[in-house]
């Protein structure tokens, strides 16, 4: 990945969040396992370039954004800046790299002290980094910057306070604030959401000057399609930490590949009243990023899933529970009835028994062959290779699945079984859709 | 009440908060109607009113707010009834859908102790059998597994806890259901899911529903009729598809434009801030940022008119020409607006 123009390059980083436990578990020192926010990503940054990393909640991007500026500490992978290595910094020289990275929060109203002046606010970097303790000089430096940001005449608003500002001014203000030591890399995670749909345009038009002006690189952080493509020059598309597709703007807009992208950009609600919403959208919510699903992450939601995709005895569960959330009362206590105790298939696993109430597994073989036929499309069926009976219950027997990487695909790169040649040809082993 | 009549039927709606500053004059002066079956969407940006219209709809006002006006609820004005009857009739006949779900359940009570409550509260005779069935055709409805249905708030995601507050908001399969911004707090892709489960709700139960929201390309999706609010008033009404293709108010133009959607490929937006609402501009009150802006514009109010386009809209560029003064055409010479007057 080493690449001249790069002024950022972060390779397979990783940032684990443990998780505490009981006080039991602790005690005999069992692993209990982490929140795996940021499982391996890689990425490079341009000088210059905005790079946008796109995802709903939940899918690691802010935990990343925090990643880059050491905000969080990462558990594995590597970070550099301008050739040098971030995570290897000591506290002392993070304050130094500081300088070159600043970061624009989401929430503007909690990211100024209420009890500063925007002047002691917007001029704080300079006094800890050891700029200029001189009264005059910072102000003349505040003031510049404010006339820069539109916060003008800046007089007007040097003694100020935040809650004497709009949303819009108060961002205004803390991008002064990130500015004001000339940083070559601004982080902004979310930096216009909360502002109302008028005043969105307004910010964004304002970063593009800035960057331009000052030869800003950015690394924008967002929810928000919409936005990252008109702001950003390359997008990420992350789900449950990791990156699913990379690449130009224009090439993941106009050919999304990645069936996670294709989702989300058929999802947005359009001011166009002649496009509407489609009605085969993933159905579900991001999994618990503590034990994501096996394979590829988006698999139990995927519209186009199929064999390799990582099946596995949880996937079993939740069909069965969205079964019978559709299918009425009677239905759901008839076939409830049949079966076990169901805790057992909420492990990871790509074998599991499903337990039969009455103590043989042919009733649950032919209670699961029942439901197969009532609906073939569901994707998990692609997965089960076998369900055998046996005392006890049903056993079934999961295509093996595999981690999807990135791998090149037209003008992007792309982490989806569907573009892997090798993949891709093994046969279908359920009706096909 | 006639078959065809409304049944939602506000009629010059009044309401002001009071404040250390003077009157705030939230909704002032607002009339709208929803038909059975039928999605009125109403947007505006944050400090329209338009949170407070609904709940002024819900008569669920904070002490120190005075309302006028007529709040017809199938010919029964909803702010002349007691709070006794008011309270009788939200479940059964008008329900509430919040933003924060997380906020508006008791995380001390099971999702099934939250039905019982609801159900048991309108119809006490209901066995406990029936109580449960409603509910759980209720849930499944959402899309929520019965095996779900002892779990407590805290054990569902946030979507999922949208879902729980929308089934138990139509377990008693109200006429009328008011959303407050329903999917702000959601990902985009659940945030379809319950756009299109409000879609079924009006298609499978004629319920009237009126959907409050900041998200334009939501009233695209999921409005019939939209009403676009501007400093407490209504700027304009009408067919969503003629509204959001041939805005006849400049504010509506201006708002659209300045969306950011999928297709946009320059930087639009309003210059200028709302007003206040303690003391808004005089005459109309969009006349300081309107890029239209005429000099009737700073002298009167507009007066509302009805278009061919089947659109009500307050602006004097549609008329009435005879009440327009002499020179009032003008165009009108506006004070510069600073970059960041904003909100």
């Amino acid at each position: 990945m080493a690449d001249a123009g790069a002024l950022l390059e972060v390779e397979d980083l990783q940032v684990h969040f443990p998780l505490r436990g009981s006080f039991g578990a602790r005690l005999v020192g069992k692993d209990v396992g982490a929140v795996q926010a940021v499982d391996g990503i890689s990425f490079s940054v341009a000088r210059g370039e905005v790079l946008g990393i796109v995802g709903e909640s939940g899918s690691g991007k802010t935990t990343l954004g925090r990643a880059l500026l050491r905000l969080v500490d990462p558990t594995g992978g590597s970070i550099r800046l301008e050739g040098e290595d971030v995570l290897g910094l000591r506290e002392r020289e993070v304050r130094a790299m500081r300088r070159k990275v600043q970061m624009v929060f989401q929430d503007p109203h909690a990211s100024l002290n209420p009890a500063m002046t925007i002047e002691t606010a917007v001029g704080h970097p300079l006094r800890i980094h050891g700029v200029t303790r001189d009264r005059a000089d910072i102000r003349n430096r505040v003031s510049a910057v404010l006339e820069r940001v539109g916060l003008s005449p800046p007089d007007q608003y040097l003694g100020k306070y935040p809650s004497d500002l709009s949303g819009g001014q108060k961002q205004r203000a803390v991008l002064a604030r990130a500015v004001i030591l000339s940083p070559s890399l601004l982080v902004a995670d979310e930096p216009v959401s909360m502002l109302d749909m008028s005043v969105r345009a307004k910010i964004l038009e304002l970063m593009l000057g800035l960057k331009n002006d000052l030869d800003l690189t950015y690394v924008y952080i967002t929810h928000d399609l919409a936005t990252a493509k008109f702001f950003c020059d390359r997008v990420a598309i992350m789900y449950l930490g990791r990156i699913v597709e990379i690449g130009a703007t224009e090439e993941i807009f106009a050919n999304p590949r990645h069936p996670y992208t294709q989702s989300l950009l058929r999802a947005i609600p359009d001011p166009d009243p002649s496009r509407s919403i489609p009605r085969d959208l993933p159905r579900g919510e991001v999994p618990d990023a503590a034990e994501p699903p096996l394979g590829c992450r988006f698999h139990p939601r995927c519209p186009k899933a199929f064999a390799p995709c990582g099946w596995e005895a949880r996937d079993l569960h939740d069909m069965l529970e969205q079964r019978w959330a559709v299918g009425g009362q009677e239905l759901f206590e008839a076939e409830r009835l049949q079966l076990g105790d169901l805790a057992g298939l909420d492990q990871p696993g790509s074998r599991a028994t499903v337990p039969s109430a009455t103590g043989t597994g042919d009733d649950v073989a032919t209670l699961l062959d029942r439901i197969r036929e009532d609906d073939s499309r569901e994707r998990i069926w692609h997965g089960i290779e076998s369900i055998t009976p046996r005392p006890g219950g049903a056993v079934i027997e999961f295509h093996p699945g595999h981690d999807p990487v990135l791998r090149p695909v037209g003008g992007a790169e792309v982490a989806c079984h569907l573009y892997d040649p090798e993949l891709a040809e093994v046969p279908e082993q359920a009706p096909p859709a | 009440m006639s078959a065809n009549g409304p049944v939602l039927d506000v009629r010059d709606l009044r309401v002001w908060y009071g404040s250390t500053r003077g009157a705030v004059r939230a909704v002032d002066g607002v009339s709208i109607q929803i038909r059975a079956g039928e999605v009125l969407g109403l947007v505006g940006e944050s400090g329209c009113g338009k949170s407070t219209l609904g709940r002024g709809v819900m008569g669920l006002l904070p002490d120190g707010s005075a309302v006028d006006g007529q709040v017809l609820f199938q010919d029964t004005d909803l702010l002349k009834v007691s709070d006794r009857q008011l309270r009788r009739m939200r479940g059964p006949d008008i329900a509430l859908i919040f933003q924060e779900p997380m906020t508006r359940l008791n995380p001390l009570m099971r999702i099934e102790d939250h039905f019982s409550e609801t159900i048991t509260a309108h119809e006490p005779k209901l066995s406990k059998a029936e109580v449960r069935r409603r509910s759980l055709e209720a849930l499944g409805g959402m899309g929520i597994p019965p095996t779900r249905f002892r779990n407590y708030p805290h054990e569902f995601s946030g979507g999922m806890r949208q879902r729980i507050m929308i089934a138990l908001a139509l377990v008693l399969r109200p006429k009328l259901v008011i959303a407050d911004e329903p999917t702000t707090a959601l990902d985009v892709l659940v945030e379809a899911q319950i756009l299109s489960i409000l879609a079924d709700l009006k298609r499978n139960f004629d319920t009237a529903l009126l959907l409050i929201t900041h998200n334009l390309g939501i009233v695209a999706e999921a409005c019939d009729r939209v009403a676009v609010m501007y400093a407490g008033r209504i700027a304009e009404e009408g067919d969503a598809r003629t509204v959001f293709s041939q805005p006849a108010h400049p504010y509506t133009r201006e708002l659209l434009r300045s969306v950011i959607s999928l297709n946009t490929t320059g930087l639009h937006y309003i210059p200028g801030a709302p007003p206040s609402l303690i003391d808004p501009p005089a005459a109309c009150k969009f006349h300081p940022r309107c890029p239209d802006a005429m000099r009737v514009c700073a002298q009167l109010a507009p007066v509302e008119q009805r278009l061919s386009a089947g659109q009500r809209v307050e602006c004097w560029l549609h008329g009435p020409g005879d009440r327009i003064p002499e020179g009032g055409r003008e165009p009108l010479e506006q004070e510069r607006i600073a970059v960041a007057e904003e909100a």
